[in-house]
């Protein structure tokens, strides 16, 4: 059987003194879209910041693409796009500026060729902003941010890619965009692992979901189905839950 | 031009370009990691350094290189590892540097707190043949650094996260970028002086980042701006008898207002022009329904909360951004 693309087995972290995942089993073949819920505080971000060796693992083993961690150095095999901030930076930057960083997992200390202008075009096509390629990125809207982080991406033309909440505070017509392009991106092969707040319109791209509780894996199987007024066409998901909801709250709204 | 004239003026403009390159190429990485009041505390550090090459007999300029890259380094470090007290870490180096430096000039033989002055505030008159062929030097090495890696200090400096995982040398890049800033440091402190470097490194980003919209075009602003005001200063600095580290910083800073009284009316025209290229309705166009007069101030200041933002929708203010957890789970077989 093929290796498998990440392979997380018993793997604790903690921040602090506080711990966050406490020996969690994750493993992601090739071709696989598969998706990370669970609550604020679940640890899900924190998983996949320790799949990408930025949080270290106090016990457990990671591999990526059947290699451990420590050894693994063939970064540019991984897209991630992180969590996006709203902090500005300190400097402005255009949008072609911080994409092409996004090569650098190709190039490295070398200097862009013709190959790696070309990628960093493509990928700000595929997101639909070729056009914003000269503008400022601190004039960008939350929506247009995220696809330039998400171009970023892919200007490395991974084989894998890994998303930290990347629907979060995006834009209806953003969100589409951005569904397209996984759309196209997984149907050219690519692995996904993705931290998601809800399953939104990536749902039907999802094969399979791993839901985190208090840093353990509840569930890991097919995607769960919305209930209720959640699984309206459309259903806007931003009123404030209870911290540890595993029924969804009904507000009445449409009732 | 008669100031060209004089051998010390002409060593003394050729240092004033340098630094004028030099110091806002490394600074506006700095800025762009929110980290500008780094080269200052570098200063106080190279003070040591000054007093050191006093003590030994040596050149300071190669002194104050060598123990200012330590005290960068060590900042770096502190940054890694010092979490909780990482601010006192560094006050400590800030006033250790400053202390040392003053209790190691009036230990040497020949020194004393008056020869500091002149690498305090900078002083052109003093620069010598030697001081000259080492700026050039390092000058260089500072130019290699700061514009031959700079897709990849900005990328680190831009988001230090992504950086690592597409693979880079983060902390290599991180730490010569320490050791640049000190170079840096010391071959400004003949300019501008060591309290003044700083300000050469952070104003003339600062300036040209009022007007620019991408790294490239900020970073060669940064540097036409040094150069002009380490140039015009060092020549006021000939005429009038003052440091030129004093008459630089303030034409930067006068630079820097000038640039951002220009830069207002462009950024409205900017944003009008956004404005038109993603058209929207004029306003809204929604009649809400219920009008009345209410009876007390009260009624009106709750609207129905049933539309129900979540407080933490931010700026994005999209969908499915709630402040709290949003996911529906059915724990099922």
């Amino acid at each position: 059987m093929e290796q498998p693309v990440i392979s997380l087995s018993g793997a604790s972290a903690s921040l602090g003194a506080r711990p966050v995942l406490r020996g969690i089993d994750l493993t992601v073949r090739r071709g696989e879209v598969v998706a990370l819920l669970g609550a604020n505080g679940s640890g899900k971000s924190t998983a996949v910041r320790a799949v990408v060796g930025q949080v270290p693992l106090t016990s457990g083993e990671l591999e990526l693409f059947g290699t451990p961690r420590r050894a693994f150095r063939d970064w540019a095999r991984i897209g991630y796009v992180p969590q996006r901030t709203t902090a500005a930076s300190g400097v402005p930057a255009t949008v072609r500026e911080v994409v092409s960083a996004g090569r650098l997992a190709r190039t490295r200390l070398g200097l862009p060729r013709k190959a790696d202008r070309e990628a960093v075009r493509r990928a700000l096509e595929l997101v639909g902003m070729a056009d914003r390629a000269g503008d400022s990125v601190n004039a960008l809207s939350g929506g247009q941010h995220q696809r330039v982080l998400i171009a970023r991406a892919l200007a490395g033309e991974p084989e894998l890619l890994i998303m930290d909440e990347p629907m979060a505070g995006v834009d209806q017509a953003s969100q589409q965009v951005l569904a397209d392009t996984l759309r196209q991106q997984v149907a050219g092969g690519t692995t996904v692992l993705l931290v998601l707040h809800e399953l939104g319109p990536l749902e039907p791209l999802i094969d399979r979901a791993v839901v985190l509780r208090d840093g353990c894996v509840v569930h890991d199987g097919p995607p769960p189905k919305a209930v209720g007024q959640h699984a309206l066409p459309g259903h806007d998901h931003v009123h404030p839950h209870a911290d540890t909801a595993s029924e969804p709250i009904r507000t009445g709204l449409l009732t | 031009m008669d100031i060209l004239g004089y051998d010390f003026m002409q060593r003394a403009l050729l240092a004033a370009v340098l630094v004028g390159i030099t110091a806002p190429a490394v600074g506006i990485y700095l800025v762009q990691r929110r980290q500008a009041i780094m080269g200052d505390g570098i200063g106080h550090v190279a003070l040591t350094g000054v007093a050191l090459g006093f003590l030994t007999g040596t050149n300071p300029v190669w002194t104050a290189v060598l123990v200012s890259a330590l005290g960068a380094v060590a900042m770096e470090l502190i940054r890694w590892y010092g979490k909780a007290r990482g601010d006192l870490a560094l006050a400590m180096l800030f006033y250790g540097g400053m202390a040392g430096g003053v209790l190691l000039i009036n230990l040497s033989p020949n020194g004393s707190n008056a020869n500091l002055t002149t690498y305090l505030f900078g002083s052109i008159t003093t620069v010598s043949q030697g001081d000259v062929q080492a700026i050039c030097l390092l000058a260089a090495f500072v130019m290699a650094i700061t514009l031959g890696l700079r897709r990849q200090l900005f990328a680190v400096c831009q988001d230090e996260e992504f950086a690592r995982v597409t693979g880079l040398p983060v902390r290599v890049l991180n730490l010569l970028l320490a050791i640049t800033a000190a170079v840096t440091v010391t071959v400004a402190m003949r300019v501008v002086g060591l309290l003044l470097v700083s300000a050469l490194m952070v104003v003339p980003v600062a300036a040209a980042q009022q007007a620019t919209r991408g790294f490239a075009m900020t970073l060669a602003a940064a540097i036409g701006i040094g150069v002009i005001v380490t140039l015009s200063g060092t020549v006021y600095s000939f005429y009038v008898d003052v440091p030129p580290g004093a008459s630089i910083v303030v034409l930067a800073i006068a630079v820097f207002g000038v640039i951002t009284a220009l830069a207002a009316p462009l950024a409205r025209r900017r944003a009008r022009r956004a404005e038109l290229l993603a058209p929207r309705e004029e306003r809204c166009t929604l009649e809400v329904p219920g009008s009345r007069s209410p009876a007390g101030a009260t009624a009106v200041s709750a609207p129905s909360s049933g539309s129900g933002f979540g407080s933490g929708s931010g700026s994005g203010s999209g969908p499915g951004f709630g402040s709290g957890d949003d996911v529906e789970v059915r724990p099922s077989g």
